[in-house]
């Protein structure tokens, strides 16, 4: 009964919050409905981690009809941490619009359109079948994209095209690989699928994989499939931009470990090699292309692709130690990456812009926002004692242990870069003298304002620092989420049953 | 039967991207939606066609006749058509807002959101 | 813009007669062809012809309730329907039937959320397809 429902209701909720939500959008009560709606999802998202983590990977047949022919919802250690992390970063947002979004997009459904955005969010991290998978990714892409154009500027029409329009293509791609690999084992069921594969042809199902890493790769944004990302993620109102930053990228980057971690794994050294290419280019050309930048939101979207670089690298090197590298990174990432946009508006409210050649002055004038902004910069770049920096000790050192040198020198390398383009960011806002000789302070916003945009930050900073000071425990999920991937026995026998009834 | 509808698949493919590789975003859209019906029909070959032998079980039966074609499928080619138009509606009205907003078509002129250095100062 | 005289008299006859074709629709849809998602397109199909006689605003009007508060009305009829399964202790979405009156030889009037379910999806439909395209008829 526990698991019965425990699964489902992180996506339910969320849809009954945007329900609410839109039925009261015309008054305070929206806001606080998505607060009180996020903050429930929060705490069933806890509540199904700990089930997982007591009694093992947790499987739910949805209107009771039998895997592999009913859509089944499957939690194993790694769902269930990105259900928490969605969680945490619903929250922060949720708490974040509240000062953040104007009355007119309350009016417009922004508050049910982020909720949506959750449950589909949640739903792409829960489900077991792969066209299940395709219906949370619609889900998600039509709320972001009516979270991205709402606001109605110029600049978000633009960006909305080429989002749009690169977003289809990819799930057009994914579609037709489903039909694919339908046509080739009868079956879309995951843990199924995993038990088929080896059984058919494996030149067919390599080919299959292909138009997935292509597919889930635009999601990613990972090279040469990203250029949609940094067109668009720096115009919609930064709620919802540290929203997409922290979760839509990585939900791709979820789809691909777990089909090639489950069932694309015939040619391992054939994929797998394709995606140490991936990784390492990618790395490379998100931080070259965030030290071209001159926008804070625009040097941010460029570390997102850089950094989906590490996570699948992670999966690309497909050592143990490389997958809990990988699993770790993508919880840290989620983190840090939603706190620097989140940062990025409280800088762009109160020194009126973020273009950085129009700001200035906000170290002397916010000290306190500067701090806020360098925990997550610094974790992001790697420097101990925060997350980032056992984020990538552990794929340096995977790679390292696998004597790929060149490998584990880019990803440093990166790093240094990383650090590079912020120390752009805080010499051009935070010490450089506001060219309109003002100086911003944190004060010129209303108390309540103030409250509502910098909890969240301050929350998620902490969060940074005490991974980074205690990451036992943290490894220790990650680990356990690794074994999983790597030997998904457990998985398939919570989906299927313990024997294998439908042969 | 199949070989048809392969052969389909691939017209298809073909013009789309022959559509998309034009500079107007509308027919970069409609290129769009004909790399969207050529998915459906994959997924609807995938299924088997068999002419003359509907997916249907009779009454009193139990299974479906030998040699019929899955149901499946079809079942989510429709969803999938359902999904489809749903996105492209989106899609169109978003075309003819950014039409309305930035006065073209024309995906060279489309640089707001990503200035060219030259323009900026 | 004023519709012809032929459209907006066979409107008022046609209207009323779609959506009472798309309730019929979606009453059948368990075991024959039809169903929430057919009936809701017919029956927006109906408001879109009113809309196209009398203009969008007389369409609106008409409505009464905004076509995406009914959309949303819709999603949560759904998910209550789905939800409901809960309180036999089953998985959500499971079929719950009730019988009324069941006699020899008929099992009686049969009700079911998933009857429920369809309704909502119905409003979901209806609210959805009437939201885009009179958001694209005010436009154009």
């Amino acid at each position: 009964m526990t698991s019965l429902w425990l699964l489902p209701l992180p996506i339910i909720v969320p849809f009954a919050t945007a329900v609410l939500a839109f039925l009261f959008r015309r008054g305070a009560e929206g806001r606080w409905i998505s607060v009180m709606g996020s903050a429930a999802t929060l705490v069933l998202g806890v509540l199904l981690l700990m089930e997982v983590l007591a009694n093992g990977p947790q499987a739910a047949q949805m209107g009771e009809w039998p895997a592999p022919f009913g859509i089944t919802l499957v939690a194993d250690t790694l769902s269930a941490v990105m259900v928490v992390i969605t969680g945490i970063t619903g929250l922060a947002v949720a708490i974040y619009a509240v000062a953040d979004i104007t009355e007119d997009m309350e009016e417009m459904g922004y508050h049910s359109l982020f909720q949506v955005l959750i449950a589909g969010v949640s739903g792409a991290f829960l489900t077991g079948d792969l066209f299940n998978l395709y219906v949370w990714f619609e889900v998600m892409l039509i709320s972001s994209f009516g979270l991205l154009i709402l606001g109605g500027k110029r600049v978000q029409f633009d960006a909305g095209i080429k989002y749009v329009t690169l977003n289809l293509i990819s799930t057009i791609l994914f579609l037709s690989g489903i039909g694919l690999l339908y046509g080739t084992t009868g079956t879309l069921n995951l843990a199924d699928l995993s038990r088929i594969a080896p059984t058919v042809d494996p030149g067919l199902m390599t080919v299959i994989s292909m138009m997935f890493m292509v597919g889930f790769g635009v999601k990613a944004a990972v090279f040469p499939l990203f250029f949609w990302l940094p067109a668009s993620y720096h115009t919609p109102s930064f709620a919802v931009s540290a929203v997409f930053a922290g979760l839509l990228t990585k939900v791709g980057v979820y789809a691909m470990m777990r089909l090639f971690t489950l069932v694309f794994t015939q040619d391992i050294a054939f994929t797998h090699t394709i995606l140490l290419w991936v990784a390492c280019l990618t790395m490379v050309t998100g931080v070259l292309g965030a030290a071209a930048q001159t926008d804070f939101r625009r040097i941010l979207s460029f570390h997102i692709v850089s950094q989906i670089g590490y996570m699948i690298l992670g999966l690309a090197l497909m050592t143990p130690l490389a997958v809990v590298g990988a699993v770790f990174y993508l919880v840290h990432h989620i983190i840090v990456k939603a706190n620097l946009f989140l940062v990025a508006g409280v800088a762009n409210r109160i020194a009126g812009g973020t273009e950085l050649a129009r700001i200035g002055s906000l170290y002397k004038g916010a000290p306190f926002l500067a701090f806020l902004f360098l925990v997550p910069a610094f974790s992001l770049a790697g420097f101990p004692p925060l997350s980032g920096f056992w984020a990538k000790y552990v794929l340096v050192k995977a790679s390292m242990d696998i004597e790929l040198w060149i490998v584990a020198f880019v990803a440093l390398a990166v790093g240094l870069m990383t650090i590079y383009s912020m120390t752009k960011i805080w010499g051009q806002a935070f010490w450089k003298p506001h060219p309109g000789g003002i100086v911003p302070t944190l004060t010129s916003l209303e108390p309540g304002e103030r409250m509502a945009l910098l909890l969240p930050i301050v929350s998620l900073a902490l969060m940074t620092v005490l991974i980074g000071l205690y990451p036992e425990p943290f490894v220790l999920v990650a680990e356990r989420a690794a074994e999983e991937l790597l030997d998904p026995a457990a998985y398939i026998a919570a989906v299927l049953g313990e024997e294998e009834i439908l042969q | 039967m199949e070989v048809f509808v392969a052969i389909m698949v691939g017209a298809l493919v073909t013009a789309s991207v022959y559509l998309m590789l034009a500079r107007n975003v509308l027919r970069f859209l409609f290129g769009l939606v004909l790399l969207s019906n050529a998915a459906n029909l994959v997924i609807f070959a995938a299924g088997g066609l068999t002419p003359e032998a509907p997916p249907l079980i009779a009454p009193g039966a139990n299974a479906p006749p030998e040699g019929v074609a899955n149901a499946l499928p079809q079942a989510l080619v429709l969803t999938a058509i359902v999904i489809g138009f749903g996105l492209f509606a989106f899609a169109l009205t978003l075309v003819y807002r950014g039409y309305q907003n930035l006065g073209t078509l024309d995906t060279d002129e489309m640089r707001l959101a990503e200035p060219v250095e030259a323009e900026k100062t | 813009m004023k519709s012809s005289l032929i459209v907006r008299a066979a409107t008022r006859l046609l209207v009323g007669l779609l959506l009472l074709f798309s309730i019929w629709m979606l009453l059948r849809g368990h075991n024959e062809p039809g169903g929430g998602f057919i009936g809701g397109l017919i029956g927006s199909t109906g408001f879109i012809l009113y809309a196209i006689a009398h203009g969008c605003r007389a369409a609106r009007e008409a409505l009464r309730l905004e076509p995406q508060t009914i959309a949303m009305v819709g999603l949560g009829v759904a998910l209550a329907a789905g939800a409901f399964a809960a309180i036999p202790g089953d998985a959500l979405f499971t079929g719950q039937w009730l019988f009324l009156w069941p006699s020899e030889g008929s099992k009686g009037v049969p009700l079911s959320n998933i009857l429920v379910f369809d309704i909502g999806v119905y409003l979901v439909v209806l609210g959805s397809v009437l939201t885009l395209v009179l958001a694209l008829e005010e436009e154009v």
